[in-house]
């Protein structure tokens, strides 16, 4: 059964126009191989926005320097309302509390129960969970929202690729984020997998009203999940727009990316 | 030509490596000086540091002490020393083969697993998930388990020479009619501080540098699987040769005091 044919794009609910997360003219190289060259991007409260581009267009490089985890060469990353470059360590790790960031290969904690990958983001976050002396309700209320209460005392190993998908998806929501970056939400999924994650990732946002970037190169996700669309090529914003302005397009570079 | 050039860029590496290994030792120290403390994960590597490598130091140690007194008994014997036997092997297994054998037993066996462990938890993005988290994976995960190794180390050390003794004692009770008690009395009067003090600090360079090693190959490591393979398998090789380094300039080091 196909993705597209089972779910509706989803209707952008929140009107308001407040910037999550801006992004101005990002560079960013490795050696000689220039990755960004003057990237932009805006995402609003509420949105969800779908970044798209080939394998090794920067699509990661540019969700991990949003989240401090890669320095820019030049630009200005502002994430709600801060700029990234001039926040200290402490105030970074504050800001990432606002953040919930779903990997690629899931990056659960191979050393730890699902449980304590649940717990662990709270441990440095306590000024959120004041007067929370008990954790437990608080991470059975998010692998519920996975569907995967059972598995709290299972270690990762014991999990199939979609289940870790799952759990990293409860991880990434366990502090309430405002934000949630998905890298490559469905990429190694089957798709009826991929469905059930793209399910999840639009009641989370219905759920706790979170704001979303979304990196793929998955096109049935992206037009199920993407209130708005940017191709990524050649290091720069190259189009953007809804999924049906883009697929309706001439460009040959843009209808690479929906050719079938 | 090509032969210079490459011997070159070949020194021009090993002082680049020295140089990041340098750092990466200095930011340990520094990380390791400021709060917060990861009490509970230290407890929890020590403990898996010292089980880990118990039973290989064990079995090491009491074949050391067996083959030690086997092959030296016959020469001690054709020049009527034979009752020096236990001052012999105690002092050379407490000075110097105790702790030399048991750091490259641990340098195998700790250096790669942490180089495994941290290399593996670097490619499939564990290491950037706990720092999304707003936790510093260097703090969490590298002093942790270099303060480990060089607090667990010293105590394989004096376990594993006991065990030697054990074993050699095993030999001179079967072979030489003598008692157990009288072995360890002969080689505890043999000993005096000049031997013990400079083998157990010793021993705690030894634990740093196999620590530090193996985190550092670990938390490098560059991409893809075969990245942790390499990273287990430089640290263990990188461990052992800057043991011996460590070995000489402690000897030198104690040869100095002496002479004072």
């Amino acid at each position: 059964m196909d993705v597209k044919e089972n779910i509706a794009p989803l209707q952008k609910e929140n009107t308001s126009e407040e910037i999550v997360v801006r992004i101005q003219d990002l560079y960013k190289s490795f050696g000689d191989n220039k990755v960004l060259n003057g990237f932009n991007m805006v995402l609003r409260k509420g949105e969800n926005l779908v970044v798209m581009g080939k394998s090794g267009s920067g699509k990661s490089v540019m969700i991990k320097c949003l989240v401090g985890l890669m320095v820019p060469d030049s630009g200005i990353v502002e994430v709600l309302g801060e700029d990234i470059a001039r926040l200290n360590q402490v105030d970074l790790d504050e800001l990432r509390s606002d953040i919930g960031f779903l990997f690629q290969g899931s990056a659960l904690y191979d050393s730890m129960t699902v449980r304590e990958n649940l717990e662990f983001p709270m441990r440095r976050h306590r000024k959120k969970f004041e007067g929370v002396t008990d954790t437990l309700p608080l991470v059975q209320e998010a692998l519920e929202n996975v569907g995967l209460a059972h598995t709290m005392d299972l270690m990762p190993e014991e999990l199939s690729g979609g289940m870790k998908r799952r759990i990293a998806l409860a991880r990434a929501i366990i502090l309430k984020p405002k934000l949630i970056l998905y890298d490559e939400p469905t990429s190694g999924l089957d798709p009826i997998t991929a469905k059930e994650i793209i399910g999840l990732m639009r009641s989370i946002q219905k759920k706790y009203g979170t704001s979303a970037l979304i990196i793929t190169h998955d096109v049935d996700c992206a037009r199920v999940i993407s209130e708005r669309m940017i191709l990524l090529v050649d290091g720069i914003n190259y189009a953007e727009g809804t999924y049906e302005e883009l697929v309706a397009s001439s460009d040959p570079k843009i209808n690479a990316f929906f050719k079938k | 030509m090509a032969m210079a050039l490459e011997m070159i860029k070949k020194t021009k590496e090993f002082f680049i490596e020295i140089g990041d290994l340098s750092y990466f030792a200095l930011r340990f120290f520094k990380q390791a000086a400021t709060p917060p403390f990861e009490f509970k994960e230290l407890l929890k590597q020590s403990y898996q540091v010292g089980n880990r490598s118990l039973l290989l130091v064990a079995t090491t140690g009491f074949i050391i002490g067996l083959v030690l007194t086997l092959q030296t008994r016959p020469t001690l014997i054709e020049f009527g020393a034979v009752s020096w036997m236990p001052n012999m092997v105690g002092i050379s297994i407490v000075r110097e083969v105790g702790p030399v054998i048991t750091a490259l037993i641990c340098s195998g066996k700790i250096a790669s697993g942490f180089g495994a462990e941290l290399g593996s938890m670097r490619v499939t993005e564990q290491i950037d998930a706990m720092e999304v988290s707003g936790t510093n994976p260097f703090k969490y995960l590298v002093v942790t388990r270099i303060l480990a190794a060089t607090l667990m180390l010293p105590l394989l050390v004096v376990f594993g020479d006991l065990i030697a003794l054990f074993g050699s004692s095993l030999v001179e009770f079967m072979k030489g009619n003598v008692s157990f008690r009288l072995y360890f009395n002969t080689v505890f009067d043999a000993l005096s501080y000049g031997d013990l003090i400079p083998a157990t600090i010793k021993s705690f360079f030894f634990g740093f540098v196999i620590g530090l090693t193996g985190c550092y190959k670990g938390y490098k490591t560059g991409r893809g699987t075969a990245g942790v393979g390499i990273a287990a398998n430089t640290a263990v090789v990188m461990a052992s040769l800057l043991l011996f380094v460590v070995d000489f300039i402690a000897v030198f080091v104690s040869d100095i005091f002496y002479e004072l």
